[in-house]
C-alpha cells in the first residue's frame, strides 16, 4: 500500500514542472605560455554532496568552511579532468579558489594551470567530474586556443572533447569569433567608449570666442565626428597591429593607466577647453595608447602565425563596427539635444564631470594596483 | 546579498555643483556591474544553504555510506530522493538517485523494485523508451508488480498509445486497490471517447473512504482534468481545490490549477496562487502569463528570467520543457514560428491533450495553413479525444487561420 502511494506521488509530478536546471559545471580553458590556464566553476551543492562542505553541520556553507577544504576540492576536481597536449598528459595545478554566483546558487571557482610538456600540437580533454554521483551532470566547456574558440557539452555519454582538426578550417570560424570578441571588447571596454564619447560630446557644438554654440548643421557635426573617429581608428589600428605582432611592448599597468588618463583629459577638456582646436590630433595621439589596450585582449589567446592576421583583421573590424554603432546611436540624439539650451550645462558639463570622476578612480586603481570599482 | 560592499569616490575636478552630483551618480552606477568571481573577506560569510536533515535523506545517506552493500537501505534512499525531487522540482535528486541505481542495473543484479525506480526517474526526464525497457525488465522478474504496471500505463498514456495504456490499467486494476485502478482506467477512457463514463466511474470511486492521501489526490487531479475537458467548470474547480488541500505545495497540481484559472481569465487569482513561485520554471511561466495579462511591471523581468532559464537548458543540451517553451514563445514573446517548431518537436515526444493544444494554438497563429498540423488533427480524430478547448481550436483551424 505504502509503495503504491509512493509511486503515485512520483507520477503526480511526472510531467515535469521542473525548477532548477540540473547540475552543470562551467569550465573555461585558454592557451597560456606553458600550456593552458583554466577556470572551473563548480556548484557548492554538488561539492557538498560529493565531499561534505558543511563542517559544523548547520546547513550553511561559509567561506571559512570552503577555504578549509580547498585542497580537498582542487584535488578531487583536477583528478577528474585530463588535458592532453600533443603527445602527453598535461600536469594540472590549482592556483586559486574564489566564489561566484550563477542562476542556481553559489559556485566554487577553481583557477588552475596546465603544464603541457608535450607541446602545442593537437590537444584534447577528458572529463569525468560527478558522473558517478549524478547522471544528469553536464560540464559546459568554453575554450580558446590556437586561434580557435568554441564551446562543448560534456556528458556521461560524451566524456571527451577534441577541437575539430584538419577537416574544418579554423580560419572561417576564428574570423567570426574574433569579430565578436572585438565588438564585445569595445562594448565592455567602458574606458574606450568613454574616451570616444568625451571627444564627441562637443562635436555637436562649435566653439566661438570662449562660448559654445550649437553646430550650424548636422553635416558639420558629422564631419567633425568623422575626423575624430577616423583619427582614433587609424591610430589604434596601428598600435594594435604592432603590439599583437610583437613589435611593441609596454607594461600593461602603464598602458591601462595612460588610457585612464586619456579619458580624464578628454573629459576635462570639455570643461576647460584648452586644446579644442587640436582634438583630432588628440584623438590620434591617445588612439595610439588605446590600441595597446586592445592588444592585451588578443595576447590572451596564443596565436599560430597563420591565424594571426585573420584574427587581427577580425578583431579590429569588430572594434570598428562596435565603435560605429555607438557613434551612430549617439550622434543624432546628441545633435537634437544640442539644439536645447540645457545641452551645454547638463550633458556637456555634467556628463564630462561624471566621466572625470570615473576616470580619476580608474587612474588611481590602475596606477596603484588597488581595486575600488568593478571595471 | 553575498557580495561584500565596495565603494569609493575620490575628489572630482572643478565643476559646477549639479555636475558633481550627476557625476557621483554616474560613478556609483558604474560601480554596480555584472557578477565576476570574487574572494569573500569574512570567513563567516554564508555562501550557500544546504538543507541538513532534508526530510531524512541526509541521515539515510550517512547510513548508506557506512553500509553501501545494504540494497534495501539504498532503495529507500532512492525513493526518498525521488520524493524530494518531485516536491522541490529539483532535478539533482533524480540524478543522484539514478547514479545510485546505475551500477546494479549494469551488473544485472537489480531487483524489480530497482528497475521500477529507474523507470520512474527516466520517465521524469522524458526518456520514455528507456523507462519502458526498464519496466519490461521489472515485469519480467515480477509480473504482479502493481507499481510497474502503473508506471507503464502512465507512460503509454503520455505517449498517446491508448490501447497499451488500457491494457496496463486493466492489469493494474487486478493487482491494486480500487481507487488506483479506477483512476488509471478513467484517465485512459477519458481520452478515447468515453469521457462521461470515465467521469462517472471516477466520482463513484472517490466516494470510497479508503485510499491514502496521495492516491486520493491523484484521483481528484484526474477528475479535474476530465471535467475540464468536458467543460464542467465547477466540478473541475472543486476537484482541484480538494486536491490542493491534500497536497498544497505540489508543483504539478499548482500548475494544472493555474492553467484552469488562466483559461477562465482569473489572472489575479493566479498571481495569488503562484506568488513567489519563481524557482520552478513551469510555475514562473504561468505566473508571468497572468502578470502580462494584468500588465504588471513584474512581467518584463520574469520574461527575461525565463529566457535565461530556457537558454541555460538549451546550452546544456536538454530538451525537457518544449511544451512550456512553446507557450512562452507564443504567448509571452509573440513568436508563433518559434512556438510552432517547439510544439512540433514536443509532439514527437509526448501526446497529451495539453501538447496538442499548444500545437494547435501555434498553428492558428501562423498566417497561412500549416500542413504539419494535419497528423495531429488525424490523431485527435482517431482517438476520439473529447476536449471542448481542442474542439474550438480545431473548428477555427478548419475555417482557416486568421
Amino acid at each position: 500500500m505504502i509503495r503504491i502511494a509512493l509511486v503515485l506521488l512520483i507520477l503526480l509530478g511526472s510531467r515535469g514542472a521542473w525548477g532548477h536546471k540540473p547540475s552543470d559545471s562551467y569550465l573555461r580553458i585558454e592557451r597560456a605560455p606553458s600550456g593552458f590556464s583554466g577556470q572551473w566553476d563548480i556548484a557548492l551543492r554538488d561539492l557538498d554532496y560529493a565531499l561534505g562542505l558543511d563542517g559544523d553541520g548547520d546547513g550553511a556553507i561559509t567561506w571559512g568552511e570552503l577555504r578549509a577544504r580547498r585542497e580537498l576540492i582542487s584535488g578531487y576536481a583536477l583528478q577528474r579532468l585530463k588535458i592532453v597536449g600533443g603527445t602527453s598528459d598535461c600536469t594540472l595545478a590549482a592556483e586559486d579558489l574564489l566564489v561566484d554566483e550563477h542562476t542556481d546558487g553559489a559556485y566554487a571557482v577553481l583557477r588552475f594551470s596546465a603544464l603541457c610538456p608535450g607541446g602545442f600540437g593537437d590537444w584534447s580533454l577528458h572529463y569525468t567530474l560527478f558522473f558517478d554521483l549524478d547522471t544528469q551532470h553536464h560540464g559546459l566547456l568554453r575554450y580558446a586556443a590556437d586561434g580557435v574558440m568554441g564551446t562543448a557539452v560534456l556528458t556521461p555519454d560524451n566524456r571527451s572533447f577534441k577541437p575539430a582538426g584538419e577537416g574544418e578550417s579554423p580560419g572561417a570560424s576564428s574570423l567570426g569569433s574574433f569579430l565578436r570578441e572585438g565588438v564585445w571588447h569595445i562594448w565592455i571596454g567602458y574606458d574606450h567608449i568613454l574616451f570616444l564619447l568625451s571627444l564627441l560630446l562637443p562635436a555637436v557644438l562649435v566653439r566661438e570666442s570662449s562660448t559654445w554654440r550649437p553646430a550650424p548643421t548636422l553635416a558639420v557635426t558629422v564631419w567633425d565626428a568623422a575626423k575624430i573617429v577616423t583619427a582614433f581608428t587609424v591610430a589604434h589600428s596601428v598600435t594594435l597591429s604592432l603590439a599583437a605582432l610583437g613589435h611593441l611592448q609596454l607594461p600593461s599597468r602603464w598602458v591601462e593607466s595612460l588610457i585612464a588618463a586619456s579619458v580624464l583629459l578628454a573629459a576635462a577638456n570639455n570643461l576647460v577647453p584648452v586644446w579644442h582646436r587640436y582634438r583630432v590630433l588628440f584623438a590620434f595621439t591617445f588612439g595610439l595608447v588605446h590600441g595597446l589596450g586592445f592588444a592585451s585582449v588578443l595576447a590572451g589567446l596564443l596565436l599560430s602565425t597563420g591565424g594571426l592576421v585573420q584574427a587581427l583583421f577580425g578583431f579590429n573590424l569588430g572594434v570598428e563596427l562596435g565603435q560605429l554603432a555607438i557613434v551612430a546611436a549617439f550622434l543624432p540624439a546628441a545633435y537634437m539635444l544640442s539644439r536645447k539650451r540645457l545641452y551645454v550645462p547638463l550633458v556637456l558639463r555634467a556628463g564630462s564631470a561624471g566621466i572625470i570622476v570615473i576616470a580619476v578612480i580608474w587612474l588611481a586603481e590602475r596606477s596603484l594596483g588597488i581595486r575600488v570599482l568593478e571595471p | 546579498m553575498i557580495r561584500d560592499a565596495r565603494s569609493g569616490v575620490s575628489e572630482p575636478a572643478a565643476a559646477t555643483p549639479p555636475a558633481i552630483a550627476l557625476g557621483l551618480a554616474a560613478a556609483l552606477l558604474a560601480g554596480g556591474s555584472p557578477a565576476e568571481p570574487f574572494r569573500p573577506i569574512d570567513d563567516r560569510q554564508v555562501l550557500e544553504h544546504v538543507s541538513t536533515a532534508s526530510g531524512g535523506a541526509g541521515e539515510l545517506r550517512r547510513q548508506w555510506v557506512e553500509h553501501p552493500e545494504d540494497r534495501e537501505l539504498a532503495l529507500r534512499l532512492v525513493r526518498r530522493y525521488i520524493e524530494m525531487g518531485r516536491e522541490t522540482a529539483d532535478p539533482r535528486f533524480f540524478g543522484w538517485g539514478e547514479a545510485m541505481l546505475a551500477p546494479w542495473l549494469e551488473e544485472g543484479r537489480a531487483s524489480p523494485d530497482a528497475w521500477v525506480l529507474s523507470a520512474t526517474i527516466r520517465q521524469n526526464r522524458h526518456d520514455f523508451s528507456g523507462a519502458l525497457s526498464a519496466l519490461a525488465r521489472a515485469i519480467e522478474a515480477a509480473p504482479r508488480s502493481a507499481q510497474a504496471w502503473l508506471t507503464k500505463a502512465v507512460i503509454h498514456e503520455v505517449q498517446g498509445e491508448y490501447p497499451a495504456a488500457l491494457q496496463s490499467c486493466l492489469r493494474l486494476a487486478q493487482l491494486a486497490p480500487g481507487m488506483v485502478g479506477a483512476t488509471c482506467l478513467a484517465s485512459t477512457l477519458s481520452v478515447t471517447g468515453q469521457a462521461e463514463y470515465a467521469l462517472a466511474q471516477l466520482q463513484q470511486a472517490l466516494r470510497s473512504p479508503d485510499a491514502d492521501t496521495n492516491t486520493r489526490a491523484w484521483a481528484l487531479t484526474v477528475q479535474a482534468d476530465i471535467a475540464q475537458r468536458l467543460g464542467r467548470r465547477e466540478t473541475a474547480e472543486s476537484s482541484f481545490l480538494a486536491a490542493l488541500t491534500l497536497r498544497p505545495h505540489d508543483p504539478y497540481l499548482l500548475a494544472a490549477y493555474a492553467d484552469l484559472l488562466l483559461d477562465q481569465k482569473r489572472h489575479t487569482a493566479v498571481t495569488v496562487l503562484l506568488r513567489d513561485q519563481t524557482r520552478i520554471d513551469g510555475l514562473l511561466l504561468r505566473l508571468t502569463l497572468a502578470e502580462q495579462a494584468l500588465r504588471s511591471p513584474a512581467a518584463a523581468e520574469h520574461i527575461e528570467v525565463l529566457k535565461a532559464r530556457f537558454a541555460a537548458s538549451r546550452l546544456r543540451g536538454d530538451a525537457l520543457h518544449l511544451g512550456d517553451e512553446s507557450r512562452f514563445h507564443l504567448h509571452l514573446l509573440g513568436e508563433p514560428d518559434a512556438a510552432l517548431a517547439l510544439a512540433l518537436r514536443n509532439w514527437e515526444i509526448q501526446r497529451e491533450p495539453r501538447d496538442a493544444r499548444i500545437l494547435l494554438e501555434a498553428a492558428l497563429a501562423q498566417d497561412r495553413p500549416e500542413p504539419a498540423v494535419q497528423p495531429v488533427l488525424d490523431f485527435l480524430a482517431r482517438s476520439r479525444l473529447q476536449d471542448v478547448r481542442l474542439q474550438k481550436l480545431t473548428a477555427r483551424l478548419a475555417k482557416g487561420p486568421a
